[in-house]
């Protein structure tokens, strides 16, 4: 037999895994808002790959 | 598996989404977001919007988390005063080892968020902080010296320092000077508190100046950091955070501020309860608006500088 009245316990349990689904959701997105702003920051570089490093030696 | 041992483990008092975020103290967040703003947008370096959002929110993740370990460590005082027995765990909603959890968690969570964000000498600043709330004061001084407030001044004073160094990358004498507006403020703010909330820290036994030393000694000393804050003020007018507006409103603030303090050292405890504390309530409230205005006009200041309006020219 399953359990089917939503008790006011059930309610604070989706609060609260509600509440950790976003937190984690806004994580993401700062995360890769983060990552966005340094690349277009000019803090990050890519390392050199060796066939441009060749060109520039010639 | 039956639904009666579906039901064991259920508290009578399962918390809430809001019951933990009850512990990262809110409202003493928001003062720490403020201020850290203010640190990191007076700094003369120019961040990234999106990295200067990073670095206040884990900043405030930081002061949140130093929070919620010191309602774990002063459960059993909450319970006793008056102020602080609907916290969370003194109200049986939060286990005292869920919010150390939370606590430590995201402590280290912000801290090197913090680092990766901005610098490690901000992630590293941040975890001095929270090691000084949680460990020097909360654990240490708090109930061992009257000078409690002083010294645990000195960690609500930090988050414009963290501000500016996650901004510029280094030290200067401006953030240090935000720094000891906040130290100076926060002994009259508090002391006023504990001259109207009176037998709560006698309850608790957190050894207050208004326990140790008696209640004149304490508006002598409210009186006496006043006149040290007023000094600070208007001198930091004409440092590199000052200008017009700062020192227009720090000129208005301290006559108030410290004619407040003046009535209060001169009450005696019969005039005090006769009209309830008015005078020590108003000073308490005024002393949130001096705080709230002298930041709002660094940041005013600091705003106005591209366009040649702000500082000294």
């Amino acid at each position: 037999m399953s359990l089917k009245r939503t008790h006011e316990l059930h309610q604070r349990r989706f609060s609260r895994n509600l509440g950790l689904g976003l937190i984690l959701a806004a994580f993401v997105a700062i995360v890769f808002g983060l990552t966005m702003a340094k690349i277009s920051n000019g803090d990050f570089s890519a390392p050199y790959a060796p066939a441009q490093a060749n060109q520039e030696g010639q | 598996m039956s639904d009666v041992s579906y039901n064991t483990d259920i508290r009578e008092h399962e918390a809430g989404f809001g019951d933990y975020f009850a512990l990262l103290k809110p409202r003493v967040m928001s003062l720490v977001v403020f201020t850290a703003l203010v640190g990191l947008l007076a700094a003369p370096v120019p961040v990234h919007p999106m990295i200067g959002f990073c670095a206040i929110l884990f900043i405030a993740i930081g002061g949140g988390a130093s929070g919620a370990l010191n309602m774990w460590w002063d459960a059993d005082i909450d319970r006793v005063m008056k102020r602080t027995r609907n916290r969370p765990i003194p109200a049986g909603k939060v286990e005292a080892g869920e919010a150390l959890a939370l606590g430590l968690a995201l402590s280290g969570f912000s801290v090197v968020m913090l680092g990766l964000a901005t610098n490690i000498f901000a992630g590293a600043f941040l975890a001095f902080t929270i090691f000084f709330y949680v460990v020097i004061y909360s654990m240490w001084l708090k109930r061992s010296t009257p000078q409690n407030i002083v010294i645990g001044g000195a960690a609500g004073a930090f988050p414009p320092v963290i501000g500016w160094i996650a901004a510029t990358g280094g030290m200067a004498v401006e953030p240090w000077l935000m720094f000891a507006l906040i130290f100076m403020w926060t002994p009259p703010h508090f002391w006023s508190l504990a001259l109207f909330m009176r037998s709560d820290y006698d309850d608790a036994g957190v050894p207050m100046l208004t326990v140790t030393h008696g209640r004149r000694a304490t508006r002598v000393h409210i009186l006496v950091y006043t006149v040290l804050l007023a000094a600070l003020s208007l001198g930091a007018a004409f440092s590199g955070i000052g200008g017009p507006i700062y020192l227009t409103v720090a000129a208005v603030m301290n006559l108030l501020f410290l004619r407040g303090a003046v009535r209060i050292w001169r009450r005696d405890e019969r005039t005090a309860e006769a009209d309830d504390f008015a005078v020590e309530k108003g000073f308490f409230k005024l002393s949130l608006l001096y705080l709230f205005l002298h930041f709002g006009a660094i940041l005013a200041e600091a705003l106005l500088k591209p366009y040649g309006l702000g500082g000294w020219g």
